[in-house]
């Protein structure tokens, strides 16, 4: 059986579809991630999958409970770490915890050992009396991870865990995921933004754009999937009007997407395209201004199913347009 | 149940955490009452009025003299001798005195002849307070000073109205004191409730509640219930501060702390049904504090807190009505200032709990379980 089943969901808010009929199953076990720019509809998606909403139409099943003919049930089974830190700042962890385990109603003799262990766990036991808000942000999330766990959940679901937290702070919140995934036998419905991220460390990876679900396997297999292994960036001074027809034959290309002189090239072979390459431009009188050559990423991933690059759908939002978003759910 | 009380403690732990909201909450309504208390209520004292004697007769000196033994006693004026009553009138105009007696020439010899002798006073009425605090002070002086002749009593013998307190004297800072305390229960749950509330909706802290199985009853009675402890907490300390600073007679008689603690604990209640009415759909957290000064100003006022409410305009006294504001203020006056028993108080609570039901009823049917 699934940890989460989900079929044709879809939550609109007047006229505006943010999740538009999406369906896919989570197994048990797995870290999944769901990928996408701000505004894709993933934290719509997870709202609804946490009770948090109802959908306008569609099914979903988290632990054999459906979202909404059996809530309570679902709320008892997952644990949700909110985007925002929702951790009361003037409080301890462990009070933090210790109210979270009163709302879960874990038993009384259960409490202080849980709380206890959870905080050995993400390495705050030093920190466990201290006011939250004297706390570095990564270490904030900690708490919020280990509030998420207080009632021993089957089912955790992590809301853009690592935004606004350095590099250092956010390769630290994966590990611990990874480590209490692998102690608690959890399954993990995780959203990002970040490539690398869901590249190194989830199972499978759902790319989410505008409300619909626009690719799912394992990220090896979403890069295996698109034609050419590596991607060429190049641009070009004085290149004649058929030039881009001439790239295009040349040996290993796949596929071409070019802006003005600046073309990204995928390649089957990247060191045979780049030979070809160079040797068309030196007979044709065309200046190679610049040259990179990478291996395929999940970044290309994203273009190649969604049409644009997830940086500009992250940019191309404006403040009013974040901010309109955010009120209505995402 | 627990979850309810896994709320409650929690904004609790919170609010123990606030020492500036505490100190905010309970040391703004007793400034107000010290500072309102002595600033209205008091007697006039320290008027300067300009003295200008035409006729220098002895009736006239006698004048001064009684105008010298207010001076040294009740302190409601003192004199200030003008020989001219341009000049006198003049500094008037300038305020550099509160009014001008003027004894006419002739004024001893009409006295002496028992021929209506008349003094004049002329006082700057722009000042409603003083100009009545001086035209009462020299009626009782000319009554003192004239001669109540056997012959004038026999033609028109004046009915003599003896008054008699039923309470000891009241001063103003203690008439006020019912009123701060509302108003300190209102603060508490305008800011430990309503801004508090909705910034935390703000900041997501409500989600984290809404993932968590408790159920939309606990939500309800936990964040209305952590509310009126907080402001009963408040109430309690105000009273009982202010009934020292006021200088309350016997106000810690156990019965009547017990039915000041009841009064306060059920006004808690309703005010903080109201505010959970007012923000339960509310999520910009500006809107509370924009609503702050309208609500105070709107409710405070016309409740009979600062000033009787017989002498409102009609469409205010509409609002006293319907303002739970005025029940409390009432009951707590009552108990406070009157030693009253339930009797006295017994449709104050009832109405105070008939506001709460209804408020909180029609938030419960507008309080949405998830976002």
């Amino acid at each position: 059986m699934s940890a989460i089943e989900v079929q044709s969901l879809t939550k609109r808010f007047g006229e505006f579809t943010a999740v538009d009929a999406i369906s896919f199953d989570v197994r048990p076990g797995e870290i999944f991630g769901l990928l996408g720019p701000n505004g894709a509809g993933k934290s719509t998606l997870i709202r609804m999958l946490t009770t948090l909403l109802k959908p306008t139409s569609g099914r979903a099943v988290v632990g054999g409970h459906d979202v909404v003919a059996s809530a309570d049930e679902v709320r008892r089974t997952i644990g949700v770490i909110p985007q925002a830190m929702t951790t009361d700042l003037e409080l301890s962890a462990t009070e933090n915890l210790l109210i979270f385990a009163k709302l879960y109603g874990v038993p009384r003799h259960r409490r202080r050992p849980l709380i206890a262990e959870l905080l050995d766990a993400v390495e705050l036991s030093k920190w466990a009396d201290a006011p939250v808000k004297n706390l570095s942000g990564g270490m904030r999330r900690r708490v919020e991870i280990a509030r998420g766990l207080v009632h021993e959940p089957r089912i955790l679901f992590l809301d853009e865990p690592t935004t606004g937290l350095d590099p250092v702070s956010r390769t630290a919140v994966w590990e611990m995921i990874r480590r209490l995934k692998a102690g608690r036998d959890l399954t993990v419905l995780v959203t990002t933004h970040y490539m690398d991220e869901a590249d190194r460390l989830c199972d499978r990876i759902a790319i989410v754009d505008h409300g619909k679900l626009m690719a799912l396997d394992s990220p090896l297999r979403l890069k295996a999937a698109i034609p050419g292994e590596n991607t060429l960036e190049v641009s070009f001074e004085n290149a004649p009007p058929d030039w881009s027809r001439r790239v295009e034959s040349l040996p290993g290309v796949a596929g071409m997407t070019g802006e003005g002189d600046v073309y990204r090239i995928t390649s089957a072979s990247g060191p045979a395209t780049t030979t070809a390459l160079m040797a068309a431009a030196a007979d044709s009188g065309v200046t190679v201004r610049s040259l990179s050559v990478k291996s395929t990423t999940l970044d290309d991933v994203f273009v190649h199913y969604t049409g644009h690059d997830l940086r500009d759908a992250l940019q191309e939002m404006s403040p009013m347009e974040r901010h309109a978003m955010l009120r209505r759910g995402r | 149940m627990e979850r309810m009380w896994a709320i409650v403690e929690r904004d609790l732990r919170r609010f123990r955490k606030s020492p500036m909201l505490i100190v905010m909450s309970l040391f703004m309504p007793l400034v107000q009452l010290v500072v309102l208390g002595h600033a209205f209520g008091g007697q006039v004292k320290h008027l300067k009025v300009a003295l200008v004697d035409q006729d220098h007769g002895v009736p006239a000196l006698k004048i001064q003299e009684l105008g010298n033994a207010v001076g040294a006693n009740a302190r409601t004026f003192e004199w200030v001798r003008f020989d001219d009553q341009g000049q006198a009138l003049h500094a008037l105009r300038d305020g550099q005195v509160n009014g001008v007696l003027t004894i006419p020439p002739g004024f001893s010899r009409r006295t002496l002849a028992g021929d209506d002798p008349r003094v004049a006073l002329v006082e700057d009425n722009t000042d409603g307070f003083v100009s009545a605090s001086l035209s009462a002070s020299f009626s009782g002086m000319l009554t003192a000073y004239g001669p109540r002749t056997e012959a004038r009593a026999r033609i028109s013998p004046m009915p003599r109205l003896d008054v008699v307190e039923l309470y000891p004297y009241v001063p103003y800072i203690q008439y006020l004191l019912p009123g701060t305390t509302v108003m300190s229960i209102f603060m508490m749950v305008m800011i430990g409730g309503g801004i508090i509330f909705i910034d935390d909706k703000a900041r997501g802290l409500h989600e984290g509640y809404l993932v968590t199985p408790v159920t939309r009853l606990e939500l309800i009675m936990g964040f209305n219930l952590s509310g009126a402890i907080k402001g009963m907490l408040s109430g309690v300390m105000v009273i009982t501060l202010g009934a020292v600073v006021a200088g309350v007679p016997h106000a810690f008689a156990p019965d009547r702390m017990l039915k000041l603690v009841l009064m306060v604990a059920v006004s808690s209640v309703t005010l903080v049904s109201m505010m959970f009415l007012l923000m339960v759909r509310v999520t910009d957290p500006l809107l509370p504090r924009a609503l702050f000064g309208v609500l105070n100003t709107l409710l405070w006022f016309p409740s009979g807190a600062v000033y009787p409410q017989q002498a409102f305009p009609d469409w205010m006294r509409a609002i006293a009505v319907v303002d739970p504001f005025t029940y409390a203020v009432h009951g707590l006056k009552s108990v406070l200032l009157k030693d009253a028993g339930f009797g006295a108080i017994g449709f104050d609570l009832a109405y105070l709990a008939v506001f709460s039901v209804v408020t909180m009823g029609a938030a419960t049917l507008l309080f949405r379980r998830e976002l």
